[in-house]
């Protein structure tokens, strides 16, 4: 009924959803209704400026890194799987008792695939390494001006001094993932729904 | 209708229709225990930021406000796909009700209340000014009016009426579509205040001010915010002239918040008479969404609506208090008139449905941050992050 029919969300389309991203069927049908109040081109997908529309968003000082998460390699438009599948990330882990997978590919939102989400934003040129000029980037993006360059070159210093363990000057994924064991990543990284 | 008016003060609840659990982060989850830099610091702006993207305070107010159960209008049938037959056929009669029937009838009686209002007001505009004038010209306007109250179907209840504007003062209200001023201007005099426009408007326009002053603007002068504010005190000095209507957003909202009040209004030395209308979204869906519909098919969507539904409360009137500031004695108006309608109170400015955000404000949140980081010091919670209320 109505003019959105063509838009409207097919059944099949949400149980294959439910499989990959482990999203219960109304979360899929209310984050939808979300997808498609952001898509003001009305086109099925989501542009950079369709974020950064969401003011709260565009006051954020990692605003910009969260986007381009959305968005694969060299794209510029993301659909609702690719929409759901990055937000899959920030599921509570305990919501995945309900549904274990079978065939025990780790969810999405597995702690390790939480910490490669936040690992990925610190890792501008996607090199599956960060750099001490890459933390240095984004550390600039969090404190804007207020912080001269050289603090904040210490800062990084110290930084990557106690992450660096094979001694190559830059944070690997696994030195990552050691520095952050005793971090409550689960928590931080989860996004309750209401329903 | 009769049933409609106000069984149900539940309609009036605060709306609380978010999707996600928002809980708040202490300043303790950055820099850990340190207050250092920490690489786990990026949890929290990653959070943050994913969190505003699956449901964020602002987008959702410049849209029509989702209903929990349909009510067999098609313009509000965003999510209910074809449920059941006798639904459908439901809607079908609703339909040859709406559009055969009451729309012709009120589409009659709106002509009727404009033509009369124009027609009278340009013969009351003919006498001497004067107590004979004032009276007839208050006595034209209400009964015009209140024809076109007829002709929309609205159903107000209004409450507190001892705290009705008087002459000399302001009275600001939430603004939701351009019927707001059809339904306070039916239970009360007020100068209205707004730019001139051509066509039909400027027609009615001008022949409203023959009667009584209103304060209307040329298009070059609504910038300059002396003169606004200049003919604003002027007429709220003279004590004959009637109370001005004005709503301090500056655009409509969908009635489900009231945004930021622009400060023009409260640096003017006089008493503020708040007003907050609060639509029932069941009957009718009054916001009007100006990039997506002009005002015609707007009148024509509300006209075929099933009624308009809604509450009207005259709070009590408040002045500007010793140490206060304008932009505090705004948000001071706001919280009140948010809290009696049911409103989320929010410091964001309507103007961001069109304008982007000021960098400004992404700049206080790297600055907070820094403080930290070089400070040392735990921030209390309220100021760090935007909350809702806080920007």
């Amino acid at each position: 009924m109505g003019s959105r029919a063509s838009t409207l969300l097919r059944e099949e389309e949400i149980e294959e959803i439910k499989k990959e991203t482990g999203f219960s069927h109304s979360q899929i049908t209310r984050l939808y209704s979300r997808f498609t109040s952001l898509d003001k081109g009305e086109n099925g997908t989501l542009s950079r400026e369709d974020f950064q529309r969401i003011p709260e968003l565009a006051i954020n000082p990692l605003g910009d890194r969260i986007i381009n998460a959305f968005f694969p390699e060299g794209e510029d438009q993301v659909n609702f799987r690719g929409f759901m599948r990055t937000l899959a990330h920030f599921r509570p882990i305990e919501d995945n008792e309900k549904n274990k997978d079978p065939s025990g590919t780790e969810p999405l939102n597995s702690r390790t695939n939480k910490l490669l989400f936040a690992f990925r934003l610190y890792d501008l040129d996607r090199d599956d390494k960060i750099s001490r000029d890459e933390l240095l980037q984004v550390l600039r993006m969090m404190v804007g001006v207020n912080i001269s360059d050289e603090q904040l070159g210490s800062i990084a210093d110290r930084t990557i001094q106690e992450a660096d363990q094979n001694g190559d000057n830059s944070i690997s994924f696994n030195e990552f993932i050691k520095v952050l064991e005793k971090v409550d990543v689960e928590q931080k990284m989860s996004i309750r729904f209401l329903h | 209708f009769r049933g409609a008016k106000e069984k149900n003060h539940l309609i009036y609840k605060p709306y609380s229709n978010g999707i996600i659990a928002k809980e708040p982060m202490s300043s303790r989850d950055l820099g850990a225990a340190s207050q250092e830099f920490e690489m786990s610091d990026i949890f929290y702006f990653c959070r943050r930021g994913v969190e505003s993207i699956m449901d964020d305070e602002v987008t959702k107010r410049f849209s029509a406000e989702e209903l929990e159960s349909w009510n067999l209008l098609t313009r509000s049938n965003y999510n209910f796909q074809h449920i059941s037959l006798r639904l459908t056929v439901l809607w079908g009669l609703g339909v040859l009700v709406r559009y055969g029937f009451l729309l012709p009838l009120r589409v009659t009686l709106a002509f009727t209340g404009v033509g009369l209002l124009v027609v009278l007001t340009s013969i009351v505009g003919l006498l001497p000014s004067g107590r004979t004038k004032n009276f007839l010209s208050e006595k034209v306007h209400l009964m015009c009016y209140r024809i076109c109250v007829r002709a929309l179907t609205a159903i107000i209840t209004y409450h507190n009426s001892e705290n009705k504007p008087k002459n000399g003062g302001i009275c600001v209200a939430n603004h939701t579509s351009p019927i707001d001023v059809i339904i306070l201007a039916s239970d009360g005099c007020y100068a209205m205040v707004g730019q001139i426009h051509g066509g039909l408007m400027g027609v009615i326009q001008r022949a409203m001010v023959k009667a009584c002053p209103h304060i209307w603007f040329e298009r070059s002068e609504v910038k300059d915010r002396h003169l606004v504010a200049k003919r604003l005190s002027d007429h709220v000095e003279d004590k004959t002239k009637l109370p001005i209507l004005i709503f301090p957003e500056g655009t409509c909202i969908n009635n489900t918040s009231v945004m930021m009040f622009k400060k023009g209004s409260f640096e003017i030395g006089t008493t503020v008479y708040p007003v907050a209308i609060k639509y029932d979204p069941r009957f009718a869906e009054a916001f009007w969404n100006s990039s997506k519909y002009g005002m015609v098919n707007y009148l024509l969507r509300m006209m075929s609506s099933w009624a308009v539904v809604c509450s009207v409360w005259y709070l009590p009137p408040m002045r500007r208090e010793e140490g206060e500031d304008a932009v505090q004695f705004a948000n001071r108006v706001k919280a009140a008139i948010a809290r009696q309608g049911g409103l989320v109170d929010l410091l964001w400015d309507g103007g961001l449905k069109r304008a982007k955000v000021k960098d400004t404000f992404k700049e206080e949140q790297q600055k907070l941050y820094s403080k930290m980081l070089v400070g040392g010091s735990f921030l209390p919670w309220g100021t760090f992050y935007i909350e809702r209320g806080v920007y």
